[in-house]
């Protein structure tokens, strides 16, 4: 299914937020995500199932002012 | 002792993060100045590289508290979702909390800003709001649950000092116990002193020092000035006279004709 990751579209398989940070191997600590502009807390992540379209985000920590 | 939110905090110099040379100059810089608290922010990860980790290592090692921020926030969707992802992230409930309204001047959206002050604040946050000089502004951000203001005093990174200083001394005035700490717009330490000499609790910088010549140095000669400035403003500093008033004493002078 396609799924806009991060701002690009991209064709995965997982049906779970959990199973996409490991197709795309992430490492799972230092995340913070979010599923349709909604904050998704690491342990929802097994349980957060995916459908298509789904726009998710995957951050982390940065430099900030 | 500056106390924010039930924390008490040493220094009074905040410092960010972003801009410096090297991660090991950033680390320098936050270290020789002295600075108890660091703004982080977070940002979109690259799959497999962990780059966000590596960041975070290093400022764990420094042993300071985070204030991340939700720069680059132009709703308050974004915001709020912004600063329950940094929640989650970084362990803790303050948030810098930016609300930007234009793309050139970075200039706060004072009407976003407080409604997310206060979808933040009722949701257990300890918001430190990024605001203009407008006092109207700051009593709706402190009905809306802050407990902290955050006035700029110029632009972000334009390293002016205090554009409207008779502003922010208005400001001071007008938020008796409140802990303001003016945040953007300090280029050089003397601009540091001179705003902690109106009676702010604290300064936050960031550009100021990752762009100098020397961050490190700077980080210090900021640090001091801070100090100074604070200290200037606790020994209660002369007001300015219209008319020259000797210093010297005039009694006993000698008469020559």
């Amino acid at each position: 299914m396609k799924l806009i990751i991060n701002g690009e579209e991209q064709e995965v398989t997982s049906s779970t937020l959990l199973g996409l940070l490991d197709e795309l191997a992430y490492e799972h600590d230092f995340l913070a995500t979010a599923r349709n502009s909604e904050l998704v807390a690491a342990e929802e992540r097994a349980r957060c199932l995916l459908i298509e379209g789904d726009r998710i985000e995957i951050l982390s920590p940065m430099q900030g002012g | 002792m500056l106390e924010l939110y039930g924390e008490e905090i040493s220094s009074r110099l905040f410092l960010g993060t972003a801009q410096y040379p090297s991660p090991k100059i950033l680390a320098d810089a936050a270290r020789r100045s002295g600075t108890e608290i660091l703004t982080v922010s977070l940002r979109r990860e690259a799959a497999g590289t962990g780059a966000g980790g590596k960041f975070w290592d290093l400022i764990r090692e420094l042993d300071v508290r985070v204030l991340p921020n939700t720069a680059g926030c132009h709703s308050v969707k974004e915001a709020v979702t912004t600063a329950k992802m940094a929640r989650e992230l970084f362990g803790t409930d303050w948030i810098k909390l930016e609300v930007i309204g234009h793309h050139d001047s970075l200039q706060p959206d004072v009407f976003g800003l407080v409604e997310a002050a206060r979808i933040l604040s009722e949701d257990g946050f300890k918001v430190f709001p990024y605001t203009t000089d407008d006092i109207v502004v700051g009593e709706r951000l402190l009905e809306a649950g802050c407990q902290v203001l955050m006035p700029w005093c110029a632009p972000i990174g334009s390293a002016r000092g205090p554009v409207n200083p008779d502003a922010l001394r208005a400001y001071r005035a007008y938020f008796p116990g409140i802990p303001l700490v003016v945040d953007a717009g300090l280029g050089r330490p003397s601009h540091a002193a001179q705003v902690m000499e109106f009676g702010f609790d604290a300064v936050l910088l960031n550009t100021a020092v990752a762009k100098a010549g020397d961050p490190v140095v700077m980080a210090e000669a900021f640090s001091k000035a801070v100090v100074a400035g604070r200290a200037a403003f606790e020994a209660q500093p002369l007001e300015p006279r219209d008319m020259a008033v000797p210093s010297t004493p005039v009694i006993g002078m000698a008469v020559f004709e």
